[in-house]
């Protein structure tokens, strides 16, 4: 199977990296200067990559041979039974490194050797894209730098200890909350100082142009796969495709193929933490508050004045005030819709896909096996039986377990067989 | 011609370069960035610039960082600093403000500009966007006559630099080093290139001045600037030197002031 980077959709940007034009739409480049020509260069470099059969074919062999895709597309049959739709999975939680994340770094890292440079620094929240980043600077031979917040280095235990294995230096960010938003602050600050031989590997599909486009075409994949998969096991596309968004590159990884597609439904979901109505959430697009973080026009979480407003989530990887600003824009536009799932929506659905089906996911999958579980009834209703869901299944669970081990009491003596603390453990069998 | 123009035309006929000061407004308190401020227009700073205090900055480096951290932390508001402009305006000095995109965007760029203006403000520095994405500040300022003072960095192409300096007005600011806000040891040897690209590279006959800015700590460093650089802007330095005397306010002031007359011999002593 070949990616398809090279294509287009009625949704991409225009060459200023405007996702529904400059005066209403979202986007563009919001930058100090001295990154200015390294990202126009990046642009350029991309342009041509793209274009470029020598280099797609290369990616694709290392997409194949290296990160274990193209995914599968399963029919989670005892899910499906569950929710009365036909649900499938697609099985990025397979993926060398265990998440959507691979493909994203292999593209990136690939188009920084073409571009010639050295180094490689990258922000991470949940560590996969720190993981999946050291991974790809030890395949490719690049010295690696990982900025993380200290909160996330903390409940990520596990992942920082992977990067310094895989050769990576790891540096936990004090400042501000001491998550993502703030790992992406002092990698951008590092960057200034150090991009004539330093790429920076963006991890999801936001940031300044090129990098939601960059990202989005690389990441592409995902959908275009799954795309061809579903006709040729299922015999057509599905009625409705789901994803979790917290940047937004699973998700987009997904929608891509599907989006000019009017038939297909896509939904987005967000993560709701305590309940969007408390205010402690990630939900950002729900908030719908226009304003420029980390290099673009986007939704932003911020108060009256501007100033970032910390979000919150059980999980790491959604724990971001910002969002892809073509997310943004397929919100305004009509063409995505977008919601929250609460921390416990998710967990539950952790338990339960868990439990039903022997696949323990990343809490962020979760959140769109939550999603999935709520639209399934009208989702059943707008197309009848035999409704069909795809959801992306970014990622697997083993870097969630110690939050896991402390929802759900996990440690406790015989906690496995109780139905207490928490509903999903005992929904679920 | 505007205010910050008018300060570095008068240092140029003492056969000089300006002496540029910056600090966050709510850094220690609003009244006592307002007292540092005056502090520093009295002991010799031609133009000032007040920051912004925003959570998310990506120019700055640890020290005004932190100064920042803590304005924030002492509840700080966008109205706090045109209260603060305003104070310090009224010394006669031109006053900038120095900030993120995003507080602007935030409150409307049109309104914002109205209460620069209406606080006296002189225009604004705007480290983390390029004329080419700032057209409705480009309005906002063209309408009411703000400097708009936008960066260029070493590594600006020739291309950049001439769309760039097309659309200051006041004055340019040239960032010496290719890093985020900080003193150094050292000053940097990519600066007096850029200078003098930039001089070259400006729309002819508009004399636009270059301010060289993120590096400097003291009045050697100063005059080693001012020999090629119509204006030296220091930020982290008088920063660093109310962190380092927290504790007694008097201490801080005097410290500050004799920053400043070193700075301010410096910038005579090219
Ligand atoms: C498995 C998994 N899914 C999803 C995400 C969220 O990122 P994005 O919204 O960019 O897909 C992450 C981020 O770390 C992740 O690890």
């Amino acid at each position: 199977m070949t990616t398809h980077i090279h294509e287009t959709t009625s949704y991409d940007a225009d060459e200023f990296g405007w996702f529904g034009g400059e005066a209403e739409g979202f986007g563009g480049r919001f930058m100090p200067e001295a990154l200015m020509k390294a990202l126009i260069e990046l642009d350029e470099a991309w342009q041509d990559a793209k274009a470029d059969p020598t280099f797609v074919a290369e990616f694709d062999a290392i997409l194949r041979d290296y990160a274990n895709l193209p995914s599968p597309l399963y029919h989670a049959t005892l899910l499906s039974d569950r929710l009365g739709v036909r649900v499938l999975l697609k099985r990025e939680d397979l993926n060398h490194t265990g998440a959507h994340k691979i493909r994203n770094v292999l593209g990136q890292a690939l188009l920084t050797k073409r571009m010639g440079k050295t180094r490689v620094i990258a922000e991470t929240g949940a560590g996969q894209h720190g993981v999946a980043s050291a991974t790809a600077a030890a395949y490719f031979g690049l010295d690696c730098t990982v900025y993380m917040g200290k909160v996330d280095t903390d409940r990520q235990a596990l992942n920082v200890a992977r990067m310094r294995l895989l050769g990576a230096e790891v540096v936990p960010v004090p400042s501000g909350s001491g998550t993502l938003k703030d790992a992406i602050n002092e990698a951008l600050r590092d960057w200034v100082a150090s991009v004539d031989h330093t790429a920076y590997l963006f991890g999801t599909a936001a940031g300044p142009h090129p990098f939601p486009t960059l990202v989005r075409d690389i990441v592409r994949g995902i959908g275009d796969e799954a795309r061809v998969q579903a006709v040729e096991q299922f015999g057509g596309l599905p009625n409705a495709v789901v994803a979790a968004v917290g940047g937004g590159s699973n998700a987009i990884g997904l929608f891509t193929a599907f989006l000019d597609d009017e038939d297909v439904e896509i939904h987005g979901f967000e993560a709701g933490g305590d309940g969007f109505e408390t205010g402690r959430h990630a939900a950002t697009i729900q908030a719908n508050d226009p304003g420029v973080l980390h290099g673009a026009r986007t939704y932003v979480l911020q108060d009256e004045d501007g100033q970032t407003i910390e979000s919150h989530s059980i999980s790491a990887g959604l724990d971001y005030p910002g969002v892809g600003p073509q997310h943004a824009w397929l919100a305004k536009s009509g063409r995505v819709s977008y919601t929250s799932i609460t921390d416990k929506e998710a967990m539950d659905a952790f338990a339960l896909l868990s439990r039903c089906e022997g696949i323990i996911p990343a809490i962020e999958s979760a959140h769109a096996i939550a999603g999935a579980i709520k639209i399934a009834p009208e989702v059943k209703e707008r197309h009848g039986e035999g409704a069909t869901i795809l959801i992306n299944l970014s990622g697997r669970g083993d870097k969630d377990m110690g939050t896991a081990i402390e929802y759900f009491g996990l440690g406790d003596e015989g906690a496995g067989a109780r139905s207490d603390k928490h509903s999903g453990l005992g929904e679920a069998k | 011609m505007s205010t910050s123009s008018v300060a570095y035309a008068k240092a140029k006929a003492e056969n000089r370069a300006a002496l540029v000061g910056y600090l966050p407004a709510g850094f220690p308190t609003v009244e006592g960035s307002i007292e540092a401020l005056t502090t520093m227009v009295e002991a010799g700073c031609d133009i000032i610039e007040i920051g912004l205090p925003y959570s998310d900055p990506v120019m700055d480096g640890p020290t005004i960082q932190d100064a920042v951290q803590q304005a924030l932390d002492g509840g700080v508001r966008v109205d706090d600093v045109f209260r603060v402009v305003e104070a310090v305006a009224a010394t006669g000095v031109p006053t900038l403000v120095m900030t993120s995109w995003n507080p602007i965007e935030r409150r409307g760029v049109d309104r914002f500009a109205q209460q620069l203006q209406d606080a006296g403000g002189a225009g604004l520095i705007t480290p983390d966007i390029t004329p080419d994405f700032a057209l409705e500040w480009i309005e906002a300022a063209d309408a009411r006559d703000l400097d708009k003072v936008f960066l260029v960095a070493p590594s600006s192409t020739d291309e950049r630099i001439t769309m760039t300096t097309a659309e200051c007005r006041g004055f340019v600011y040239a960032t010496a080093v290719m890093g985020v806000t900080g003193a150094r040891a050292k000053t940097s040897d990519l600066a007096a290139p850029l200078v003098a690209r930039t001089k070259q590279l400006s729309p002819a006959g508009t004399d636009l001045p270059v301010g060289v800015g993120l590096g400097v700590s003291n009045g050697a460093q100063a005059a080693e600037m001012a020999a090629y650089a119509d204006g030296v802007i220091v930020g982290s330095a008088f920063v660093r030197t109310l962190l380092d005397n927290r504790s007694d306010e008097q201490a801080a002031l005097k410290a500050l002031a004799s920053l400043t007359e070193d700075l301010a011999a410096g910038v005579r002593a090219r």
